[in-house]
């Protein structure tokens, strides 16, 4: 099974023409690049090369300055992210109630560091500073979804969960599959 | 302490987003008064003569900064600053989150004052919810004539563009958030030239905080005399009004708390429910992580600037953290200055070098391989990158090393000691 985000992009992925259109609504000059950026995230999950390109023949910005933008913020990644990114808060009330041990035992877990995607794209693990949930310290998101007042054993139970779900979702997804006859995205 | 809030008025009773609440407390009435019976001069002088200081973080006087604007036919902007990312602080997102009109209304007032008719509102990129509000808000003050063409009749227009960053702490510093905001790499601009004299797109522009907007509507509206008697501490004009501070750390209610300019720090640390029991005040960064440490011999300071500056910190954005006995400041340090380091924009080479350099050390020193020298290259480091670089964000990365080691060497010299009873030279 591939996951479909290490998939290469293609350039008729019907993602490119929703982009598009977004640029053609009023945000087609360079200083709308951050905004654009957003957009294209939003869709694609990441912003490989190919999607740098793209905005920057869009916008008229040579692709290096694209790419000088997307490595300064942080918002902005590179790597592709899992489908359940899981968003470890290592913001000053969450680093006092223990979010390192917390982020460590994602590590441990699921086997991959901050930044990396786990072989079957089921998850993928990074640090954020303070979401604004502090009086829930210590907090983890999984994809925006707020887990507060996380212990040790609430992490465990969650990877657990995540793993069952995604495989409730396969398995009907196979069954969809199964009966249209059709080609697995 | 008896004392009335201004900006949070409302805040957690009503539902102050809905424009019709907010127009029931009042809301938008400084704006008619200012739109229909003065003159936009008149609007600067009232708050200069208010003295509203900034709440950025460096209380510069607003109506000081205004005054800047050259006169010479350029189109202006204003921009304000929702950037806000310094560690420990977060009350720029209360009053965005709760409060959005009050916001708006004060930016429409400021630019009729400073005759703008373009206004930005740049909103760190974690404020994904922040920016869908104030969008809402800009949208529900169109529909009553508060935004757009020709505001209540009186000629003047306005348009407010929400921008949201995609984080990078250094995009609060003005002159970075303006490139941020022209689409390109948050890196400050040597100054001078400063941005009221060529700012965003190269024209004059006003920058000033969510919190120092949001104070224009109630000078306008209750006068500047009113706004000079808001303090804690009259012995001090200099810092007068309302002020929102932010405690963290160690104390029982961490949140926001609106008090007035000049509070004695103690009561600060009071209301938020005071320590935990059994525990004893060590420290405190009396605003965010930029700042200084204060300890117990200053409890009796009054939060104002030039108080807490003669007490050898800066009151910063006013968020007050504190750590009590139990915390190990050295730990704290390593926090910093991984923040720090990942944060430098990297232009400077003392600041691109020097967070990387701290973070090392901070490092050794932590994992009980720090010696003698390491004390010495922190001194050092205060030396090297204090006051050499574009922006003081490589001052701000030592203002915690330096008073760690000034106030409490102990602390330090503990990890180094140590070293040395398990490596007997
Ligand atoms: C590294 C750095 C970060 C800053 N971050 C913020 C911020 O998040 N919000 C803010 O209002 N000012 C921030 N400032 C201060 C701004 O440069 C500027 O002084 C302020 O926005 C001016 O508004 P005021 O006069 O109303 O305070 C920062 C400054 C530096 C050097
Ligand atoms: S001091 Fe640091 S953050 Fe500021 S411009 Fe220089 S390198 Fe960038
Ligand atoms: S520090 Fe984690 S939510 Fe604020």
């Amino acid at each position: 099974m591939t996951c479909s985000a290490c998939k290469g992009i293609t350039p008729d992925d019907p993602r490119f023409a929703e982009l598009d259109a977004f640029i053609q609504d009023g945000h087609s000059s360079a200083d709308f690049l951050i905004a654009v950026l957003h957009r294209a995230q939003q869709l694609f999950g990441y912003l490989p090369e190919e999607v740098q390109h793209h905005v920057a023949a869009a916008l008229g910005v040579p692709p290096s300055e694209v790419y000088g933008v997307v490595t300064f913020y942080n918002y902005f990644t590179l790597t592709p992210v899992g489908k359940y990114p899981i968003n470890v808060c290592m913001g000053t009330a969450c680093y006092v109630q223990g979010a390192g041990r917390i982020l460590e035992l994602f590590e441990k877990e699921l086997g991959i560091q901050p930044g990396q995607v786990t072989p079957d794209g089921l998850f993928s693990l990074d640090v954020c500073r303070c979401v604004g949930a502090c009086g829930l310290a210590p907090v983890v998101t999984v994809a925006g979804e707020v887990h507060g007042k996380l212990t040790e054993s609430d992490a465990l139970k969650l990877v657990a969960e995540l793993r069952e779900r995604a495989a409730a979702d396969q398995a009907e997804a196979g069954a969809a599959v199964a009966t249209v006859g059709g080609e697995s995205q | 302490m008896q004392f009335e809030p201004v900006l949070t008025k409302g805040i957690g009773k009503v539902d102050l987003t809905n424009i019709d609440v907010y127009e029931a407390q009042g809301g938008y009435q400084a704006l008619r008064k200012a739109l229909t019976s003065m003159e936009p001069q008149a609007i600067v002088e009232e708050v200069k003569k208010a003295n509203l200081r900034g709440r950025g973080g460096a209380g510069f006087p607003a109506g000081v900064k205004w005054g800047f604007l050259p006169n010479d036919g350029r189109p202006r902007y204003l921009t304000v600053n929702a950037d806000e990312s310094e560690p420990g602080t977060c009350n720029n997102r209360t009053l965005i989150y709760a409060n959005p009109h009050q916001l708006i209304e004060g930016i429409i007032i400021t630019a009729f004052a400073n005759r703008i008719s373009q206004s930005f509102i740049y909103i760190r990129g974690e404020f994904k919810r922040g920016e869908a509000i104030l969008m809402k808000a800009i949208e529900d003050a169109r529909k009553k004539g508060y935004v757009g063409k020709n505001i209540l009749g009186t000629g003047f227009s306005q348009e407010i563009t929400v921008h949201r960053g995609a984080s990078a702490y250094i995009c609060g510093e003005e002159s970075a958030l303006l490139n941020s905001l022209e689409g390109r790499r948050g890196e400050p601009r040597v100054k001078p030239p400063f941005p009221a004299v060529v700012g965003l797109y190269g024209c004059p522009t006003i920058i000033n905080n969510v919190e120092t907007i949001s104070n224009v509507p109630h000078i306008v509206k209750n006068g500047w005399e009113w706004y000079t008697k808001i303090t804690a501490n009259p012995d001090n004009p200099k810092s007068c009004g309302p002020k929102l501070f932010t405690v963290s750390g160690c104390v029982q209610r961490p949140g926001n708390y609106e008090l007035p300019m000049g509070v004695k720090l103690r009561d600060v640390i009071e209301i938020a429910g005071g320590l935990r029991p059994g525990r004893k005040l060590k420290a405190v960064q009396p605003g965010g992580s930029s700042t200084p440490m204060l300890t117990p011999e200053h409890l009796d300071v009054p939060m104002d600037f030039e108080s807490v500056a003669a007490a050898g910190s800066l009151l910063g954005t006013a968020a007050v953290i504190v750590y009590d006995d139990s915390v190990d400041l050295v730990d704290v340090a390593l926090y910093w200055s991984r923040f720090y380091s990942h944060e430098s924009c990297g232009q400077c080479t003392p600041c691109r070098e020097g967070t990387h350099w701290l973070e090392r050390v901070f490092t050794r020193i932590k994992e009980g391989g720090g010696t003698e020298g390491d004390l010495k290259m922190i001194a050092d480091m205060q030396t090297q990158m204090a006051g050499t670089t574009i922006c003081v964000l490589s001052d701000a990365a030592v203002a915690f090393p330096a008073s760690l080691l000034k106030l409490f060497p102990e602390e330090l010299e503990r990890y180094i000691n140590r070293v040395k009873e398990v490596r007997p030279a």
